[in-house]
């Protein structure tokens, strides 16, 4: 085990999936000589070269298109978007191309691209860098969406999203990246897509969230347990294919499920939790299902810390669903 | 800016020896063999999508030889990433006919389980690769393809297919730069049929030709006539092999006509007049190959009329072949998402089993 930063697992998992197979290439903007904005890509470039660690031309629908090209010949592409509030220029690229290259050709033609980028807010960033657009993505059949919370599930879903037969995307909450810090197992080390994480078990109310948010809701999970309420605090870790198995039996046992995301409320994935929460656990259900999420608005630059929910909105939804 | 429009058959019946593929008369007979088929094929598949046998048809007359002369010039280990109007090409590099007419048909017959409309061709093993309706995307895909190609050290060439309209895309730019940037061993061929579905090229762009624009992006621009099936060939050859050689990219602009609608759903008559269709008509790139090889002493009528009867019959056995192949199992609708099918899938097809009926 050696302790890291969640950016420093990023760059772990990529280095060490880089030395492994050679079929391995990174591209987007200011990957190589600078490392990336956020230093994801630190030293690779001088290590594994310009022709695998790749500084393209900043135009998100050729990183992507690009990076499809290179998975339909053999190639084992992971593109860097900078900020997932620039994925839209890609958007065509990865919705009607990258989604459906498996299913249109009857798997003739496979894209496995992993595209990485950054989301979230929490760093005064404004509208456009600080967006969680992964609902678009989950929306999107042929997808898979994975989001980690801590050091060693970024390193552990990466490399498992290397390897996987379908293209992820994989979004990176960037206020993390530098203060979540945790112990990550050392090597090869892979944590298996669609598979979520109990941070604590508790027996009143299901706590489901994912990516930042889930470092709110163990706060708001401890300041319930001062209550006396325990929290079944469940990290998704994957978002599509969800680990409906492991949402099932939370909300089974505990009869009460709070969802909790920083994306807008209107169609977000709590959403669709909801939906399957009922539709599945209907009968063991003692309260309304709640949503905790951001507002039905652009993301705001003054008022991020009102915007983003906090340990106290989340609390509030919880003692709502016990005295319900 | 405008680039000189490179023409090898001329006016007078004879040749320009610079752009001469030089071909024997076996293969000049087989390559009008060749775009005779692909006209074949055109009036046999509207016919078939005006009697309610398939639901849709791109047609490609009057593109024959853009379609046959730059097909002939591939190779088998090239790439290809055609557009949905290129069925001459792909045929050229490999897909067989008869996989070609099951896609259109969309049954149990089609490779792809008919998953897309007529027209969206694939075949890996050919290296055809899977055509979408958003149109130019596939420019950028075919830059990241020659790119892993290049980086393995392969000699590969990697063509890609688009109209004029596609030109105006941004991934147009965005391919053509890439390309330049990276020089990769692309083409990137324009069929400028002067129209997209009822827009004029000249509302595509102000720069004169598209090929012109080859020089902002650092790679070559040639400027073919689309209807010469042996200047196609030769520029498309020459621009293939530039790429094999590690030279880098080129932008071909074939400039031809289409002489049919945009597709089975479109009727031309709203935006082009007759006496502008005659006078492409005139210029009917099979009529001027003809007329090429009667001069040659290698066609005759009796020739001409064995090919057409030939093709007929050779599309007419491939129909045959397909048509009345059973519909696609509905199970099939949730096959093909994902590598492995996840649990929401799986119940999905419960209840297409339970409900739908297989």
């Amino acid at each position: 085990m050696a302790t890291m930063t969640l950016v420093q697992a990023i760059h772990d998992a990529l280095a060490l999936e880089m030395e492994r197979d050679p079929r391995v290439v990174l591209l987007g903007e200011d990957i190589g000589r600078n490392g990336g904005v956020f230093r994801a890509t630190e030293g690779l470039w001088e290590r594994f070269g310009p022709e695998r660690v790749i500084d393209t031309p900043l135009a998100e629908a050729g990183i992507v298109g690009m990076a499809i090209g290179m998975s339909l010949n053999g190639l084992r592409p992971v593109a860097e978007i900078q900020f997932a509030d620039f994925i839209f220029p890609a958007f065509e690229q990865i919705v009607s191309e990258l989604a459906k290259f498996r299913y249109r050709s009857a798997g003739q033609f496979i894209a496995p691209v992993v595209i990485r980028t950054p989301s979230g807010g929490g760093i005064k960033g404004g509208h456009y860098h600080s967006q969680s657009p992964e609902a678009y993505f989950i929306h999107t059949a042929g997808l898979k969406v994975a989001m980690p919370s801590t050091p060693a599930d970024a390193k552990g879903l990466l490399a498992a999203a290397m390897r996987d037969p379908d293209p992820v995307i994989f979004f990176e909450p960037k206020a993390l990246y530098r203060t979540a810090k945790g112990e990550v197992p050392e090597g090869d080390f892979t944590v298996p897509l669609g598979k979520a994480r109990t941070v604590r078990a508790g027996e009143d109310v299901s706590l489901i969230t994912y990516g930042a948010t889930v470092h709110v809701a163990e706060e708001a999970a401890a300041l319930a347990q001062e209550e006396g309420i325990g929290v079944d605090l469940l990290d998704l870790r994957t978002l599509w294919p969800l680990d409906i198995e492991a949402v099932v039996r939370s909300v089974e046992r505990t009869g009460r499920a709070v969802v909790l995301h920083e994306a807008p409320r209107t169609c977000g994935f709590g959403a669709e939790l909801v939906a399957l929460i009922q539709e599945k656990a209907f009968l063991h259900l003692k309260a309304p299902v709640a949503r905790v999420t951001g507002f039905d608005t652009p993301f705001p630059y003054a008022l991020e810390k009102l915007y983003i929910p906090d340990a106290r909105r989340v609390l509030d939804a919880i003692r709502a669903a016990v005295s319900f | 800016m405008e680039l000189p429009l490179l023409v090898a058959l001329r006016d007078d019946g004879s040749v320009d020896p610079d752009l001469d593929p030089k071909f024997d008369a076996e293969t000049l007979r087989l390559l009008f063999r060749k775009m005779v088929f692909l006209r074949a094929l055109d009036e046999k598949a509207l016919h078939l999508q005006r009697s309610g046998r398939i639901g849709f048809y791109i047609g490609a007359a009057g593109q024959e030889a853009a379609e046959s002369g730059s097909g002939f010039a591939l190779q088998p280990g090239d790439w290809l990433f055609p557009s949905y109007r290129d069925q001459g090409v792909a045929l050229l590099h490999g897909y067989p006919l008869s996989a070609l007419v099951a896609q259109l048909f969309g049954n149990s017959a089609d490779a792809t389980k008919g998953r897309q409309m007529p027209n969206h061709w694939c075949d890996r093993s050919a290296r055809v690769v899977s055509v979408s309706s958003p149109v130019a995307t596939q420019l950028p895909q075919s830059v990241g393809a020659a790119y892993a190609a290049k980086l393995r050290g392969e000699k590969n060439a990697f063509i890609a297919y688009f109209g004029d309209g596609g030109s105006s895309t941004g991934e147009f730019h965005v391919a053509m730069n890439f390309a330049g940037v990276f020089s990769t061993p692309n083409v990137f061929f324009c069929s400028n049929n002067q129209y997209a579905i009822s827009v004029p090229v000249s509302k595509q762009t102000a720069s004169g030709s598209i090929a012109a624009k080859a020089a902002a992006y650092g790679i070559q621009g040639v400027r073919v006539d689309g209807n010469d099936v042996l200047a196609v060939y030769r520029v498309t050859r020459d621009a293939l092999e530039r790429a094999r050689a590690g030279c880098g990219s080129t932008l071909v602009e074939a400039i031809t006509y289409r002489m049919g609608a945009h597709s089975t759903s479109d009727d031309p008559a709203r935006y082009r007049s007759g006496e502008e269709v005659e006078a492409w008509r005139r210029k009917d790139p099979i009529a001027r190959f003809a007329g090429h090889l009667r001069r040659l002493g290698l066609l005759d009528e009796a020739a001409e009329e064995a090919a057409a009867v030939e093709a007929r019959e050779e599309i007419r056995r491939a129909v045959a072949a397909c048509e009345s192949a059973p519909p696609v199992p509905p199970e099939s609708l949730v096959e093909d998402v994902y590598a492995e099918m996840p649990w929401h899938l799986s119940e999905q097809r419960e209840w297409i089993r339970k409900t739908a009926g297989s």
